[in-house]
């Protein structure tokens, strides 16, 4: 490989990726926002604002429409609605973005489920006139589930209600209140007007009142993402990479690498591993990212591992840090987000994939769904689409899944229907939905003796 | 550069820049940097590669010759390395591409040792199943020969370049899109694609296209060809042809495209962004004539690269995704 000996242009340095998501109702203004933001990051290009501005004033709008920027199908901009997530690219002197721009309407919540898994960040927006919605608590559930690092609240249109401070502070308290019910770290609410571009990119001179970041410098200025290098090291096999055949070149014969992406920590050369789930210890000998040979990998870098010892490894094992490696199971406790059109029941059968292991696996049983207006587990006798709900499943062989708290690689799984395919179910192990708040305990009376 | 480099200290402050110690504690085995954006787009694609190599039959990869194809061909051989790419290359050729370019694209199986097959637009007109329509473009002709292509070869997927930069219906994609029997892509119905666990399992009949690139821009695909030190085929760097312009773009002179009444043809020097048929694609007047230089030409421009080049993507407002949803990419 080369060294960059070029100093770059401005603009072109190396910088880190930071991943976001949209969330919120719909018509709150989540095209709009996305719109503006790549907008005022000079992130649209001439030709994109001309098409832009050729539809709007088709359809004589006086000023450019910037939803439709990232609204490409047909009938997203015939309904003016998002039907599925848009990903965008932007990048700031320090910062490159991938933004996943969600869908508010009920039917598309595993679009925000999806958005929300890979995300550092969660943008939700609120109107600034409605306050917390059905869509706002069941978003800000999905990422307190998904432990989505950072939730920023975006209250929009605060243009709509005079750039009035009560009524952001109302509408903050009431997000907040919800987000701590729902156990979600930090939520920070910035005023914003979308449409207009006050605190998006520049702190508006119209919300004098608001003495915090505009949107964009609180997103530069975020932590980067969740640090999984932290954790323990595991590698999840994806193949086995033995070379064979004519092609193969004489130093390549007696080649035997484990290839897999790095979920979480980092190895080195010379590092005990042991292999689950047999329980097998070897060291590693060699890191390999293509022909190049490494002396470390870390999270979320795709190399090969070659270990000392002739072990028999094969896809969906996982090779871990020899401390602390988790122990392989056959019963799963988890709080899925439902994502199927027929609903789940106790009993079902269906897939479970892993990291690289795909296993089959029945409900043994829904021990609760979340009640999405007093944010509580209440019983149930089936999840239905867009639920979220903890069940109890039982695999047809031990694997070592890890608290999703813990890690969020370790602990996230799918559920697949067998038959067809379909992802039925995103997964997270150990996880646990607040319970119903205590009854008031009843005074203390006399007691009654039976003599 | 390697990934054991310990940085320099001016590199250094633009890794962390944008750090605060105090976010996450340092554990006892930090590694000596962070990834780049570059490093981990690497990374997210060879694992979509690899995943999908090992849980389809036969996958296939799309290849035409263009960079796009190019860096996940190179990406693919990383995957894999020491051992060979496990899977065939295919190519829907639209009958006007650019001699340059299939020249190009049988130098690389060559090189790689990788087995070819093409799907062949003129020979379905040749034989009357396809007819060529009355704007002469190939493009929407590429799907049926595709599909065919993808059945008779039972392949369970297709790897493929698309970038969800390119276009607003691409902005769309999945990772792994699924497709049905006559390849349509529903956006309305497209499959939950969580954390970075892949799904590509479909019915008899179904198949998926799988994108590991999705999330590369274009100045991400040729700062990758520059660090990478790959050469593409010639006419992505800066030449002398003979073209002339329609709508806006300079278009070369060749079989498929000659210039209609009142067209003159110029000499200039240019080059492609995209290369695509030789009837629809166009040419920028550019001296950028290394990889280097095209870095910094594509991160100064102004246009997209398809706005700039592509006369396909003009037809209609929803034109790429009435295609997509044909089946075609």
């Amino acid at each position: 490989m080369t060294t960059h000996t070029i100093p770059y242009a401005a603009g072109l340095g190396e910088r880190g990726l930071l991943r976001l998501a949209t969330a919120g109702s719909v018509d709150d203004g989540k095209s709009t926002l996305v719109g503006r933001l790549l907008h005022d990051t000079k992130s649209v290009l001439s030709d994109q604002l001309a098409a832009v501005e050729r539809v709007s004033r088709d359809r004589g709008l006086t000023a450019a429409d910037l939803a439709l920027l990232t609204d490409g199908l047909r009938a997203e901009r015939e309904q003016g609605i998002t039907i599925d997530v848009a990903y965008r690219y932007f990048a700031t002197a320090t910062r490159s973005f991938v933004l996943a721009d969600c869908p508010g309407h009920v039917q598309y919540t595993r679009n925000t489920v999806t958005g929300s898994s890979t995300a550092d960040v969660l943008v939700l927006l609120v109107d600034a006139r409605k306050g917390v919605l059905e869509q706002t608590r069941r978003h800000l559930a999905v990422a307190a589930l998904l432990r989505v690092p950072h939730v920023v609240v975006a209250v929009n249109k605060i243009d709509l209600v005079g750039f009035a401070q009560d009524v952001f502070e109302r509408v903050e308290a009431e997000v907040q209140s919800v987000a701590r019910d729902l156990g979600v770290a930090e939520a920070q609410a910035i005023p914003v007007s979308a449409l207009d571009g006050d605190n998006i990119v520049d702190r508006s001179t119209r919300t004098p009142w608001y003495t915090g970041p505009a949107l964009l410098e609180l997103l530069e200025a975020l932590p980067p993402s969740e640090d999984v290098r932290a954790e323990s090291f595991r590698l999840p096999v994806q193949l086995v990479i033995r070379p064979q055949g004519a092609a193969v070149s004489e130093e390549h014969r007696e080649y035997r690498g484990y290839a897999g992406a790095v979920a979480s920590g980092v190895i080195r050369l010379g590092d005990e591993v042991v292999v689950l789930p047999s329980g097998q210890r070897s060291r590693v000998v060699g890191i390999d990212l293509g022909s190049e040979s490494l002396s470390e990998a870390f999270a979320p870098q795709s190399v090969t591992l070659r270990l000392a010892d002739e072990i028999d490894i094969s896809r969906g094992d996982i090779i871990a840090a020899a401390e602390g490696a988790p122990e392989p199971t056959q019963d799963i406790e988890a709080v899925v987000c439902w994502l199927g059109d027929a609903a789940l029941r106790p009993g079902q059968r269906l897939l479970l994939k892993h990291g690289a292991r795909t296993v089959q696996a029945f409900v043994r049983s829904l021990d609760g769904v979340l009640d999405l207006d007093d944010l509580h587990a209440v019983s149930a006798e089936s999840l239905s689409l867009n639920d979220i709900g903890c069940v109890t499943l039982r695999l047809a062989a031990p694997v070592p899944v890890e608290d999703y708290a813990v890690s969020r690689r370790g602990g996230s799984f799918l559920l697949i229907d067998s038959h067809d395919g379909r992802t039925l179910a995103a997964g997270m192990v150990g996880a646990t939905l607040p319970s119903a708040p205590p009854a008031p305990v009843a005074p203390e009376g006399d007691e009654d003796f039976d003599i | 550069m390697t990934v054991t480099e310990v940085p320099s200290p001016a590199r250094d402050q633009t890794l962390r820049a944008d750090a605060s110690p105090a976010a996450y504690s340092t554990p006892e085995r930090e590694p000596a940097r962070r990834l780049t954006q570059l490093d981990a787009l690497e990374a997210e694609s060879i694992q979509v590669i690899r995943e999908i190599a090992a849980e389809l039959e036969r996958p296939a990869l799309l290849f035409s010759g263009g960079k796009d194809s190019v860096v996940m061909l190179h990406l693919a051989v990383k995957a894999f390395w020491p051992a060979p790419i496990p899977f065939p290359v295919l190519h829907v050729d639209t009958g006007h591409n650019f001699p340059e370019v299939l020249a190009y694209r049988d130098e690389t199986v060559e090189r790689l040792g990788l087995r070819l097959e093409v799907a062949s637009v003129q020979d379905y007109i040749d034989d009357g199943r396809l007819r060529e329509r009355a704007d002469g473009t190939r493009n929407p002709l590429q799907t049926i020969p595709l599909l065919d292509a993808i059945n008779e070869h039972r392949f369970g997927g297709v790897f493929g370049g698309g970038r969800r930069d390119e276009e607003k219906a691409r902005a769309k994609e999945r990772i792994v899109s699924l497709r049905d029997e006559f390849g349509q892509w529903d956006p309305k119905n497209q499959r939950p694609e969580l954390w970075n666990l892949y799904n590509p399992r479909h019915r008899p009949g179904e198949h998926v296209r799988v994108f590991p690139i999705s999330n590369w821009t274009e100045l991400d695909i040729w700062r990758y060809i520059e660090r990478e030190d790959m050469p593409l085929a010639p006419l992505y760097y800066a030449h002398e042809r003979d073209v002339f312009q329609r709508d806006g773009m300079w278009l070369a002179v060749g079989p498929v495209s000659q210039p209609r009444e009142g067209e003159t043809v110029e000499r200039r020097v240019v080059r492609y962004r995209t290369v695509g048929d030789m009837s629809c694609t166009g040419a920028v007047d550019s001296p950028a004539a290394t990889n280097a230089e095209i870095v910094a030409e594509v991160a100064a421009s102004t246009l997209t690269e398809r706005g700039a080049t592509r006369a396909d993507d003009r037809i209609s407002e929803a034109a790429m995704e009435d295609r997509k949803k044909e089946g075609y990419f």
